[in-house]
């Protein structure tokens, strides 16, 4: 699975809904994300792409779409 | 060596149910309490931060069966005074009775009583029993049009203490942690009489600093979370509590909480929490609690007490 996909499913399984948001469409303006499911998020993708984000990381606009993810995730790696 | 000698609330006798404020912001009650666990919250009249902060102090003394002449100390938390300075602990112990007994405020928000508990234990054998005293009036701050429906729903007033005294109590302080990073401190500020709350950044710092906290002064005592009997955390959110009992693994009730009727207020939300719990149930012989909270800064710590067997 690539990154990009991996990142979906992590976004379905933790908003708990079966949409697939564009890669530059807002998570949190389309309400697939809120506050509690943030850091479940985050959470799921440190497990999935073994890494640890540090606390100094954790600035939600850099989270805020799956382009934005796959970019941080990109550049951690 | 420290003890928790006793606890204090004073809270508002204004009752604002989610009703009330539903209308005001376009929002129902249920949504309220889905998104927050709050049911109704208190608010004041015209009494002033002092005025709650006086009779918590009061409450807490008389339960601790301490006289405010014996006080070393009163450390007062209060982000909400109307003034720059002198910040209201001065007023606090003047209204106590009490003309050279120093006290210090300590303007930290949310985490301010965790704090000055911290700080209260620690100097508490050089100073003797130190008073904490937190206080808050939220309404005045976030019922300023235009409202914002995610902020004004949280917040209350009311006001907590908690005797801190180098040779007695109910509960020996074993240590606590404290931490500050102020790489966020945007996201969570008032400034000159604007409140603003980035709600995501707070969660997700919250969520993961206070339950590092918790696990660090744990394994400081070897000990695991389901060694402590209770949780007493800042009530700012009650999904925010379940997630940090989810993230240290304990059950969810373990956390006290009384979010429910008295709303986030602040910094005085710990001690009040504890206050009630302590009416409730309270220390027990060997029975561990630990303290945890979060707030603007960002600050956070932890504290862990263990109650210990009564004078015979």
């Amino acid at each position: 699975m690539d990154k990009r996909a991996k990142i979906i499913e992590i976004i379905q399984t933790v908003s708990k809904k079966k949409i697939e948001p564009s890669a530059d469409e807002s998570l949190f303006d389309s309400g697939l994300i809120d506050s509690f499911a943030l850091p479940d998020m985050l959470s799921a993708l440190e497990e999935a792409f073994g890494l640890k984000i540090p606390d100094a990381d954790l600035n939600p606009r850099k989270f805020d779409t799956v382009e934005r993810i796959e970019s941080y995730l990109e550049a951690r790696q | 060596m420290a003890f928790i000698a006793g606890f204090g609330a004073a809270v508002p006798e204004r009752v604002v149910g989610n009703e009330e404020l539903a209308g005001r912001i376009g929002r129902t009650a249920d949504w309220i309490r889905n998104v927050s666990g709050i049911e109704q919250r208190r608010y004041v009249d015209s009494e002033t931060v002092i005025d709650l902060a006086v009779s918590a102090a009061e409450s807490c003394l008389e339960k601790a069966g301490c006289k405010p002449s014996e006080l070393g100390m009163i450390v007062m938390s209060c982000s909400t005074s109307p003034r720059r300075f002198p910040g209201p602990a001065s007023q606090v112990a003047n209204r106590l009775g009490l003309t050279e007994t120093p006290a210090l405020d300590l303007p930290v928000a949310s985490a301010g009583a965790l704090v000055a508990m911290s700080l209260a234990a620690d100097v508490a054998a050089s100073r003797g029993p130190v008073l904490v005293v937190a206080a808050e009036i939220m309404s005045r701050i976030v019922l300023t049009e235009p409202l914002d429906p995610s902020v004004c729903i949280l917040f209350g007033d009311g006001a907590g203490a908690c005797l801190i005294h180098p040779s007695r109590g109910g509960a020996r302080v074993l240590g606590s942690v404290m931490g500050t990073d102020g790489t966020f401190s945007e996201d969570l500020r008032l400034e000159d009489s604007t409140f603003l709350m980035n709600g995501r950044s707070v969660i997700l710092q919250a969520s993961r600093k206070m339950p590092r906290a918790v696990s660090e002064i744990l394994r400081r005592f070897s000990l695991a979370a389901s060694d402590v009997g209770t949780y007493l955390m800042h009530q700012a959110n009650q999904n925010l509590m379940d997630r940090v009992a989810d993230a240290i693994g304990v059950e969810r009730d373990r956390f006290f909480s009384n979010i429910a009727r008295y709303g986030n207020t602040s910094s005085a939300s710990m001690l009040i929490a504890a206050s009630e719990w302590a009416e409730n149930e309270g220390f027990r012989a060997g029975g561990r609690v630990c303290f945890t909270a979060f707030g603007a800064g960002f600050h956070w710590g932890a504290l862990l007490a263990e109650g210990v067997a009564a004078p015979a």
